[in-house]
């Protein structure tokens, strides 16, 4: 058999996998797979200006089209910086495989020339990683993790190639796909299991569905029997951020994302519900808030492809082990083959109707600002009128909460962004990874003027292979979520929340041969937002916003469900040690 | 504000993992990344070809976080298999100890006698020290260093545990 470089093996393996794009950034341990790559056929490179945003784009654009996303960096400080990128998709089990050059292995552990490491620094950042030592195994490796990045509870994966493994040759030959020894994640329910859960839901007078990332990760058809079984049941359904867009937000039976800036309805439910049926979802400390308040009368169902999900921080009545759609889909049959009718869920609903009249999303206008509630929710509209696809991702902050309040999502795939690690500079690349899978949709990061600095070198990025990604910054001049803990814990002093110094939005797209749009006040905002979706190709948009406004509702850190904070007036200034302890 | 402390119960796990580089620091740094506790943690390997590993880890917490452990543990890809062998029925678990005892005279016959009552071999001796190796549960152990401590104890090496179930099945 021929015998094949390591790094003709690796690009090999990639396009056998159908590996479409990389994002990555070359260094002196990655040359011999960028000279694999150079005038490569079929894989296209994005070079980024730095690995954070490499790690970023990969996971929008793994999040946005269902493929896992592909990261090259180089050892030392590229695998460092990728660091963020990998913790981020682990949290959010966001498939992606980064691929790591090393110092040539007779080197490792001599502190070489940029030289980390880095299968010790991401062993417990990523779903797992692998040193390769010989290329004889990398293509075995390289297919294993792909294999294991994208099954079972999805997550990002490392491979670590020393330099002289990239250069040494072995024979190469598609790797079989065989039973992996150890990881064999499981999809399907148990049949007891289904059956007791059916029951529990066709036997339930207040039942809610609490649905999470685990919806959309399970693909789109997941999202359909989701709507399926909302459809036979009639139960009202929450979401946690992740879970946005897996069931429709202009139905009857949506309530709104639940949690710490939730509706008041879906929180209440939560509270008042006899069975909460989670799909996909993992009970995180900003949908719970106080563990011991919460849902203290219900029975709880939690179906999840990751059985440490379960039991981990609320106990339930009944764990599902299984892939979502594979156990909605189970659900559904065996529903239907006992022939179960919905129950009269009216008293349930007329209760709910209740809560959803306190309007908890309102907020006043009175000012001569525009409220940073009214531009999310003047662009979702101008987003809806032009028909097209929309995908929208975020930063981190007040503004992502604005997002994930105002714009409704109607389809899975379309709302990506950084929830567990909540990871400030995640929205920008995610936007430009997106734009990559999707080069037909409308792309918008809508980001705040601190986060959006975080990745702002991407700019050029996007201007080298002319991605047509909006920026939308709801800019008030400050950490605008750090200001808000501030005045709820810390009587307002501002340590640091100001965002002093803030560039000139407009002409620093404009230095990247982007268009700069600044909106000021209310009489630009309609025509500033169209001008933006009509623009061909990149357009950062400043639109400047109330600088004081605060993200309601919100259930304070330490706080049951039940206390929610609907308006300011409710804001004391103070809060005990044991609430300010809490994140 | 003061910082709590749970109540924590002993458990044995055992686990078959593949024996591959990194496997310990993967698990150990999972016990230090999520707060549990190692008491004790052995590991070699136990088949023909070298391929798998037993890891027998001695670990404490409230029942909660012993299953938390469990199926994080379990998640890891090169883990075969956890048997909480605590929660699984009857097991056997022995540590080996060589202890290290100084004296003369009655000390020295004392030594001996107690060694004789705990089945312990003496495998060094010389003229005012012997050094026993004991086999045994980690309590038949603890009692065995404690009784030597008022002798003359110099130094204890142990192994920590190793279990297996009882009966014919492997697990």
């Amino acid at each position: 058999m021929a015998e094949k470089s390591g790094a003709d093996i690796l690009v090999e393996c990639l396009v056998d996998l159908g590996v479409e794009v990389v994002f990555g950034y070359p260094g002196g341990a990655v040359l011999p797979i960028y000279d694999a790559l150079y005038n490569h056929p079929t894989i296209r490179h994005v070079l980024v200006r730095h690995e954070q945003g490499a790690t970023h784009m990969a996971e929008g654009y793994a999040r946005s089209t269902g493929k896992p996303g592909v990261v090259l960096v180089t050892s030392g400080p590229g695998a460092t910086n990728a660091v963020t990128g990998i913790t981020d998709a682990l949290l959010d089990s966001i498939p992606m495989v980064v691929i790591t050059g090393q110092v040539p292995t007779q080197l490792i552990g001599t502190d070489a020339f940029q030289e980390a490491d880095t299968v010790g620094i991401t062993r417990h950042c990523s779903k797992h990683n692998y040193l390769v030592k010989d290329p004889a195994k990398l293509a075995g490796v390289v297919h294993e993790a792909f294999h294991i990045a994208t099954t079972g509870r999805p997550g990002p994966v490392v491979v670590d190639i020393p330099k002289n493994v990239q250069i040494a040759t072995a024979p190469y030959a598609r790797p079989e796909l065989k039973v992996h020894a150890s990881y064999r994640p499981q999809t399907k329910a148990d049949a007891a299991a289904i059956d007791a859960a059916v029951e529990m839901l066709a036997a339930a007078e207040r039942p809610v569905l609490y649905t999470g990332g685990g919806v959309i990760n399970s693909g789109p058809q997941a999202s359909a029997l989701l709507r399926e079984l909302a459809a036979l049941t009639g139960a009202p359904v929450t979401s946690t951020l992740m879970g946005l867009g897996a069931f429709p937000a202009s139905s009857d039976q949506w309530l709104g994302m639940l949690g710490m800036h939730g509706t008041y309805e879906a929180n209440w439910a939560m509270n008042q519900a006899d069975l909460i049926l989670c799909i996909g979802a993992r009970f995180d400390d900003r949908v719970t808030g106080r563990l011991d308040a919460f849902a203290p009368n219900s029975r709880k169902i939690h179906i999840d492809i990751d059985r440490s999900s379960i039991n981990k921080t609320v106990d339930v009545d009944l764990p599902v082990v299984a892939d979502v759609g594979s156990a909605l889909d189970d659900m559904i049959a065996l529903w239907k083959q006992r022939g179960h009718q919905q129950q009269d869920l009216s008293d349930w609903w007329s209760r709910i109707a209740q809560w959803r009249a306190k309007r908890s999303l309102s907020y006043p206008e009175t000012g001569p600002e525009i409220m940073p509630q009214r531009a999310i929710a003047d662009l979702y509209q101008a987003c809806m009128s032009t028909g097209r696809d929309v995908i929208i991702t975020t930063e981190v902050g007040q503004h992502q909460m604005w997002a994930a309040q105002h714009f409704g999502f109607e389809a899975p795939n379309k709302w990506l962004t950084s929830g567990g690690l909540g990871t400030m500079g995640y929205g920008f690349p995610a936007a430009i990874g997106a734009q990559m899978g999707n080069p037909d949709s409308i792309t918008i990061c809508i980001a705040g003027d601190a986060s959006i600095q975080m990745n702002i070198q991407e700019l050029g990025t996007a201007t080298q292979y002319r991605l047509p990604v909006k920026i939308f910054i709801l800019n008030n001049e400050y950490m605008g979520m750090v200001r808000q803990w501030q005045e709820l814990t810390y009587e307002s002093r501002y340590s640091n929340s100001y965002s002093e110094s803030l560039p000139d939005f407009v002409k620093l797209g404009e230095a990247y041969g982007w268009t700069g749009i600044r909106i000021e006040g209310p009489e630009d905002l309609e025509s500033g937002i169209r001008q933006m979706l009509d623009t061909a190709g990149p357009v950062i948009v400043d639109c400047r916003v109330a600088k004081l406004s605060n993200c309601f509702p919100m259930i304070p850190s330490g706080a049951a469900h039940t206390d929610m904070l609907l308006d300011p007036n409710q804001i004391a200034g103070i809060m005990s040690d044991e609430a300010k302890a809490l994140v | 504000m003061h910082i709590q402390e749970e109540l924590s119960q002993r458990h044995v796990l055992s686990l078959t993992v593949s024996n591959e580089a990194g496997i310990l620091a993967r698990i150990a740094g999972l016990f230090t990344a999520r707060g549990y506790n190692i008491d004790s943690l052995t590991v070699a390997d136990i088949t023909d070809d070298h391929a798998i590993s037993r890891i027998t880890i001695v670990t404490g917490g409230p029942p909660k976080v012993i299953d938390q452990i469990i199926a994080q543990l379990d998640r890891l890809v090169p883990v075969h298999k956890v048997t909480d062998l605590t929660d699984a029925g009857p097991f056997v678990e022995r540590e080996l100890a060589l202890v290290k005892v100084a004296g003369t005279g009655e000390d020295r016959i004392e030594a001996l006698r107690l060694a004789d009552v705990f089945r312990a071999k003496v495998v060094d001796t010389t003229i005012e020290s012997f050094i026993f190796e004991l086999t045994g549960t980690t309590e038949k152990v603890d009692n065995f260093v404690a009784l030597m401590r008022q002798i003359g104890l110099v130094e204890v090496g142990r192994t920590g545990v190793v279990g297996l179930m009882r009966g014919k099945e492997a697990n």
